[in-house]
């Protein structure tokens, strides 16, 4: 029984130790090399200067960082919560359909969510080119001239925020649509039966027992929002890009542009802070529903 | 009595259809960018910038071969296949043995390695790239394939959606094979693995899907042009290419093809990796 007991540990240990080598060296050790670099004067790459809370004290003075934190909070407002309820209207309507039409339709709607962010990239610079775009018809249309979105401050995020809506809502679609899928038939057929409005069945049925897909919806989106690089890198390039700067953006500016390897780390830091604090709401709410 | 209720009938199906076409309508509308840079890339350059008809007349493979020959994109595709293919059977390998000895394996640490995953959800791994970097430049591996994949194997999801997998299932199972005398490994590879073969598939698309699309990592890792990978190639293209668009998006459909193509072809295991790593039954 002994021996039996030493070679589950042993075929455990084995089994795990891929994992635990990874996770200790590309994960806990930066974790901790961040922390102790955010004290210190240091390049990218070589020895640092401990400087104690030199960082973190200008960090707070910095007017760039406040523009990041500024920008990375209009872009989660503008793109969480708008996407989520366009997501919740894609999946309503296509849960309506049956057999081949709904995964046609399912298709067209998520496939963005499986392309690379160049590619969107790509596709969206040229759907909005100033002079030959497909948007700037209805831009025109908007605002009476053609606008070049990447280039005026004021359209920027709200360009981005769009595109981002485009590109990663298939996502919460897929969550609603399995939530609306496990709502039982006969709920509706007795609503039905009792002469209930489509209004009456979507506040009163529908949007209730959504309410939790939505608030995992809801939080994943904007933890994942907070981190947003790639496309206000990609748009921005070329061009001045202090006005829209994000935090991540700031963070690989610093680092790689400006070899200030101890000020990035503060900055991650930062980040890294913010970020767990919106997830550890995230776990208090999914907790609470577990409870219940 | 029949015309009151031949009424509300007639009506709720107008609804209906007029739904299922606004359903249509919108769906064309969401997908157009994507089909709008496929006829691009279709055109003559000089056509690209006067021709708007909405399907093109003379489709052309010229953009695309111009790429394949003018540019590192067969190289690039290399790249991307070498690093999603390791990435992928090293995260789905790691995740499944570590699920594994978590779920059915009694070791000292076994709770608290647990809780270790599951913290480790809430560091954005963004915050690390700075110190990856550093990492990874000391061992000497920037500009290598194995410099590239490294980082990107942090995936704790795949551990929990594993462990939970496993978790569910009967533990007779386990019991009736170590009576028959079968080693842990034996039982693990023989019985547990091939038992999910569907959990399986559906992680490792949705790890290719994103391994094939990361950019930032990548793009800071390979600064070597022969090493970079198409995601992030196809915008040094566009540098080089300046303005001919029909160029620019022959690149980014193939770069967009192979995840495209991974999604249409298994369209169900991409739903049901998605809704098992959000945590919810679909």
């Amino acid at each position: 029984m002994l021996r039996n007991r030493r070679t589950e540990i042993t075929t455990a240990l084995i089994l795990i130790a891929p994992f635990l080598i990874v996770y200790i060296w590309l994960f806990l050790w930066p974790t901790v090399q961040m922390i102790e670099m955010s004290f210190q004067k240091a390049p990218l790459i070589g020895k640092g200067k401990w400087t104690g809370f030199a960082n973190y004290i200008r960090m707070f003075k910095d007017a760039t960082f406040l523009i990041a934190v500024k920008n990375t909070a209009y872009f989660v407002l503008l793109s969480v919560v708008p996407g989520t309820v366009v997501a919740l209207s894609i999946a309503m309507m296509v849960s309506r359909l049956k057999g081949r039409l709904q995964s046609l339709i399912l298709a067209a709607f998520f496939l963005p969510y499986v392309l690379p962010v160049t590619v969107v990239y790509v596709i969206w610079d040229w759907m909005t080119n100033v002079q030959f775009g497909m948007m700037q018809g209805l831009i025109t249309f908007l605002v009476g001239e053609p606008v070049n979105i990447w280039r005026t401050v004021d359209w920027f995020m709200p360009g981005v925020a769009i595109l981002t809506i485009w590109w990663t809502n298939g996502f919460s679609i897929l969550l609603f649509l399995a939530g609306l899928r496990n709502i039982p038939a006969e709920l509706y057929e007795a609503a039905q039966l009792d002469g209930a409005t489509r209004r009456q069945i979507f506040l009163r049925i529908t949007f209730p027992l959504l309410w939790p897909i939505t608030v995992l919806c809801l939080t994943i989106q904007l933890i994942l929002q907070l981190k947003i690089f790639d496309q206000v890198y990609l748009f921005a390039q070329g061009g001045q890009t202090r006005a829209t700067m994000v935090l991540v953006q700031y963070i690989f500016e610093q680092a790689f542009q400006k070899n200030n390897g101890g000020y990035s780390a503060t900055l991650a830091v930062a980040l890294f802070v913010i970020v767990l604090v919106f997830s550890l709401l995230q776990f208090q709410i999914l907790r609470i529903r577990g409870q219940r | 009595m029949s015309n009151q209720h031949a009424t509300p009938a007639r009506r709720f199906d107008l609804g209906a259809t007029l739904l299922t076409l606004l359903t249509i309508i919108a769906a064309a509308i969401w997908f157009f960018p994507v089909y709008w840079g496929i006829v691009t890339s279709l055109r003559y350059d000089d056509q690209t910038v006067k021709d708007f008809a909405l399907i093109p007349m003379e489709p052309t493979l010229k953009n695309y071969i111009f790429d394949i020959q003018n540019s590192n994109l067969p190289i690039w595709y290399l790249n991307s296949t070498i690093v999603s293919v390791g990435v992928t059977f090293l995260v789905v390998f790691m995740g499944a043995c570590t699920g594994f000895a978590i779920s059915q394996l009694n070791f000292p640490g076994r709770k608290a390695l647990w809780w270790m995953i599951l913290a480790s959800f809430m560091v954005p791994v963004s915050a690390l790239i700075v110190n990856h970097f550093i990492i990874i430049a000391d061992v000497k591996l920037l500009n290598t394939h194995l410099g590239i994949i490294l980082p990107m194997l942090i995936a704790p999801v795949t551990v929990i959606v594993y462990k939970q997998f496993f978790d569910g299932l009967p533990k007779e199972f386990r019991e009736a094979a170590v009576m028959d005398g079968a080693t842990e490994f034996q039982l693990f590879f023989r019985v547990f693995l091939p038992m999910n073969w569907g959990v399986t598939t559906a992680l490792a698309i949705i790890t290719f899907i994103g391994a094939w699309n990361s950019f930032l990592w990548p793009f800071l890792a390979a600064q070597d042009e022969m090493m970079m990978t198409v995601t992030v190639g196809i915008t040094a293209v566009q540098d080089t290419f300046g303005v001919a668009y029909g160029r620019v998006l022959a690149g980014a459909v193939l770069a967009g093809l192979p995840v495209a193509t991974a999604y249409l072809l298994f369209q169900r295991r991409v739903t049901q990796a998605i809704t098992l790593s959000a945590g919810i039954k679909g």
